[in-house]
């Protein structure tokens, strides 16, 4: 952009780090907003975290209080775990997007409005009886009202085919143009998109990308602007980065594993806020011989999957908790069966229903024990969204080599949170070997239900193999020959060789590793899931102000790692948080006899990285 | 399959036997059926390996069991799931469904109705005794009314299906029925499904002499009361042929002397028509309501195959876009770089 000779160049200042928060009605754009804004962000070099926060309805009525969507990206000069504490700028496009938000601001922070939307009746739909524009309630932040959807319209102005009522959705690019300024962001890609992406609609790319280029020079030049930002790029591991979320993540580990195993991948799922994004990626990527099966319920979904597993592919399940307690009877299935079937749950808010957008992790002791019978099955949790990626192969790895189902938990801020990738390199990534077994044993007869010695896992002989015709099902079968058995010591004896198979799988999982640089630390911080970002600020916060605190996250939920109980062992105090009412907190209280104790808000947001401080520094 | 010297060997019904002893009741009907699936299956040409039967929960859910191919027991209903992913994704196989009415049409019934509207590549086989046999005599969603069960002492109030108008409803393109002792038809149904393209129906009736002996003795015992039908042929039956199926003027059917009603107006079968009115008329021909019933092929046309449609897109994303390339999926996007 070039400025006028005739003006003052503004000064530029630098700053560490940034939480935005852009809040708007549903139909305002916010999600499409904060997204532009994250990718320019990305393409600075910063390290960003994102949380978006939708309303669960498509479209509440315009301008009301349940109708509020919003995006906070925290960005940085250095490397940065969460998406922010608290936003230190407050986009708020209507009265009731800066009702909703203003609990969340700090002191001092910057507000900008869009003054334009604070007529009477968007007021009244928020429940203000005067403007918090004139009456005092903003007074503790610095406020910018800028009439942002009039000046949009003056911008579009002459463009055939724009009415002005129109015109006016196009304020959350003017919106996005102002802050682009204000940040000092990259505005290329931002254009970029905005031809490709309104092609078919030349009128409405031009005014889009107008509204942008008008917001960016209104920043320039307003009074109201006095100075512009810059946050430098920040100094990661070095190597090629992208932006990730957690649910493109999985479905591109799932491919890895396709690629790595020679095994196609079948998706069987059904649409479920907020794991959806899955099957519509996935969708996509047909030419890697990915079958996605839109079924017509969560019980068929898994049923094909398991389905393609015994017919020799990568079978895959993909829900949130309500479906996910729906498959439990098809997972037993597949405990019986012995056959891989990988059952993706992104977690949300519940019990029943709940909130379906918003993120929580209370599904653990529902897949490891939510089936009937001693039905032993492993579980993994993904820890931030580009680690989603790693699970993903992992749990694909661990369900082909010992013929099992696999649980991999996210949730659904992982999910639809983004943060930059290091790009994995594809040839590194371990080669998963399905291990079919394609001949008759010597002396002619095929058991398949004989063991590996090691992994305890019985022989894959996929239909189509010729002289290992067979079959399998879901009554007791007899040690060996698989054949249906009543008999006594053999369901004992079947039920001890489940068990011990999963829990063998220990002997093949990394170590618990602990983060304790100074390595006297008397209080452990134990994690899992979608908390490691806020934990682990938490601890660098606590460390800073001249604390001791130790932080081990656990990816391998069942069977443990080999070394937990040990790590447990050796710390005075074990610290537990969790959103749910202490899951893992049970689990590590029966099994190792740890007497720990839990922080548990079923807030269905993340944690704030100020609260973990205050649970650890409240031990300490 | 080949003989050590690599010819090609005819199969016969006793390689399609397991080594697993039968364990229905005496005098079930489902022995029936075993043998005429075994006595069809070296016609179909497909070597053993590449046959799969998929059941779910039931007495007629055990066939897998006795059938020396590859097979399932899956669980209760989910059959036509399970089978929906196994076919789509091995289009190489000859998958076949073995389910009841109970496992079919109660907790199965969404499964069923949806691979018959995909139009799935998989053989139906839907053993209907009107009962729930193994579970010990409870009543099924083909029950009749009033009947007296262990769980309906006082009889069912249950208004039942009709598994065959279920079938047609759910936009089936094969339709059939057979009954369990009549093997010689039950063999012809078995090849007309076989070779039907895409998902295919058949009902068999069968005896459950133990808990509702005696349901379909009508057509079981009286050949006369059966109505075969076949394609492109008028519609009678009896005896001597004296009886036949006529349609009303509002366009229902019924069945009528042939001297009363006359030979031309006879209906004349069309099971290649490409709505289902006529295959829907007669599936409303029941035993309780005419005295016989229809047995044959309702129903057989042609519709897109839901496996084959799958693989084409497939194959047509690969032939747009190449064979999927991993590394360039992971580095899609805008990237930067970090020094």
């Amino acid at each position: 952009m070039v400025t006028s000779a005739t003006e003052v160049t503004k000064p530029v200042e630098q700053l560490e780090q940034v939480v935005v928060r852009f809040a708007g009605d549903s139909g305002d754009g916010m999600q499409l907003t904060g997204d532009r804004f994250t990718s320019e962000t990305a393409l600075v070099g910063n390290d960003l975290s994102t949380l978006p926060d939708f309303p669960a309805e498509i479209r509440a009525p315009a301008g009301s209080l349940p109708g509020v969507s919003g995006f906070q990206l925290h960005f940085a000069d250095h490397d940065i775990l969460t998406p922010g504490d608290q936003p230190s700028v407050l986009v708020a496009m209507n009265p009731a997007a800066l009702r909703t938000n203003l609990r969340d601001l700090p002191q001092g922070a910057t507000v900008i409005v869009n003054r334009d939307a604070f007529g009477e009746r968007n007021l009244a739909k928020a429940g203000y009886t005067t403007s918090p524009l004139d009456d005092g309630t903003l007074d503790a932040y610095r406020v910018h009202a800028v009439p942002l959807t009039s000046m949009t319209v003056e911008a579009l102005k002459g463009i055939d085919g724009i009415t002005p009522r129109e015109a006016e959705r196009s304020k959350n690019f003017f919106a996005l143009g102002l802050m682009s300024w204000l940040y000092g962001r990259p505005i290329e890609g931002t254009l970029a998109f905005i031809a490709r992406k309104f092609a078919r609609r030349p009128e409405i790319a031009e005014a889009n990308a107008r509204a942008f280029r008008a917001g960016y020079h209104y920043g320039e030049t307003s009074e109201d602007f006095v100075v512009s930002y810059e946050v430098k790029p920040a100094r990661l591991k070095p190597g090629v980065y992208r932006q990730i979320t957690g649910n493109t993540a999985l479905a591109y580990g799932l491919i890895a594993a396709s690629v790595r195993s020679g095994l196609p991948l079948f998706l069987g799922a059904y649409p479920i806020t907020p794991a959806s994004g899955i099957l519509e990626e996935l969708a996509k990527h047909k030419e890697f011989g990915v079958r996605t099966f839109q079924a017509e319920d969560e019980i068929a979904a898994a049923g094909a999957a398991l389905g393609a597993s015994f017919g020799g592919s990568l079978g895959v399940s993909t829900s949130a908790g309500p479906g996910v307690v729906l498959k439990s009877e098809t997972v037993g299935l597949a405990v019986a069966l012995e056959l891989p079937l990988l059952i993706l749950d992104i977690q949300r808010a519940g019990p029943s229903t709940g909130m379906p957008t918003k993120p929580e992790q209370a599904d653990l002791l529902m897949v490891l024990f939510g089936r009937n019978s001693e039905s032993p099955v492993p579980v993994l949790a993904a820890s931030t969204p580009g680690n989603c990626f790693d699970m993903a192969v992992e749990a694909a790895r661990i369900a082909l080599k010992y013929r099992t189902p696999v649980y991999l938990l996210s949730d659904a801020y992982l999910a639809n949170g983004a943060e930059p990738w290091l790009i994995p390199d594809v040839d590194a990534l371990p080669r998963l070997d399905a291990g079919f077994t394609t001949e008759p044993p010597e002396d002619g007869t095929f058991l398949p239900y004989a063991r590996d010695p090691e992994t305890l896992a019985r022989p894959w002989a996929i239909p189509g193999t010729p002289g290992l015709e067979h079959r399998i099902g879901g009554l007791e079968k007899q040690d060996g020959t698989g054949n249906v058995s009543y008999d006594p010591d053999n369901h004992d004896r079947m039920t001890r060789l489940r068990a011990q198979k999963v829990a063998g799988i220990a002997a093949d999982i990394p170590e618990l590793e602990v983060d304790d640089p100074d390595g006297d630390a008397r209080l452990l911080v134990l994690g899992w899931g979608g908390t490691y970002g806020p934990i682990a600020a938490a601890a660098r916060k606590v460390r800073a102000r001249g604390g001791k605190v130790a932080h081990a996250h656990l990816h391998h939920l069942n069977p443990f790692p080999r070394n937990t109980g040990e790590v447990l062992r050796r710390y005075e105090q074990v610290l537990v948080p969790e959103m749910n009412l202490g899951q893992l907190l049970k689990l590590v209280r029966a099994e190792f006899l740890v007497d720990a104790v839990g922080y548990n808000r079923v807030r269905g947001v993340p944690f704030r990285s100020s609260e973990l401080v205050d649970a650890i520094e409240g031990l300490l | 399959m080949s003989d050590g010297n690599g010819n090609l060997v005819q199969l016969t019904a006793k390689d399609f036997k397991s080594d697993q002893e039968v364990r229905w009741c005496p005098g079930c009907g489902d022995y029936a059926i075993l043998a005429a699936l075994q006595g069809f299956m070296p016609e179909l040409g497909v070597p053993r390996e590449r046959i799969v039967f998929v059941s779910g929960i039931g007495c007629a859910a055990r066939f897998p069991y006795y059938m020396q191919t590859y097979g399932m027991h899956s669980i209760h209903g989910r059959a036509p799931a399970i089978a929906t992913g196994l076919s789509t994704s091995r289009p190489d196989l000859s998958v076949w469904v073995v389910t009841g009415d109970g496992d079919a049409l109660s907790i199965g019934g969404n499964h069923l109705i949806h691979a018959l509207r995909r139009n799935v590549n998989v053989k139906i086989l839907l053993f209907n005794n009107e009962i729930y046999g193994l579970t010990k005599g409870q009543y099924s969603p083909t029950s009749p009314v009033g009947k007296r069960t262990g769980s309906t002492p006082y009889g069912s109030i249950d208004h039942p299906f009709n598994p065959l108008s279920v079938a047609l409803g759910a936009e089936a393109t094969f339709v059939a029925r057979a009954i369990d002792t009549d093997r010689k038809h039950l063999t012809e149904v078995l090849r007309a499904a076989a070779a039907h393209r895409g998902a295919a129906l058949v009902e068999i009736w069968q005896n459950c002499n133990i808990y509702n002996d005696g349901a379909f003795d009508l057509v079981r015992d009286e050949k006369a009361n059966r109505i075969y039908l076949e394609h492109g042929q008028p519609i009678r039956f009896g005896e001597a042929g004296e009886r036949g199926v006529y349609r009303r003027e509002g366009g229902s059917i019924y069945v009528g002397l042939v001297v009363e009603e006359g030979e031309e107006r006879l209906l004349v079968h069309d099971a290649h028509a490409e709505e289902p009115s006529l295959a829907f008329a007669l599936s409303r021909l029941t035993l309780g309501a005419a005295g016989a019933a229809p047995v044959g092929v309702f129903r057989d046309v042609e519709r897109p195959v839901y496996d084959e449609a799958m693989a084409g897109q497939l194959d047509a994303a690969r032939a747009e876009r190449g064979e999927g390339d991993l590394r360039a999926l992971v580095g899609s996007g805008d990237t930067w770089v970090i020094n």
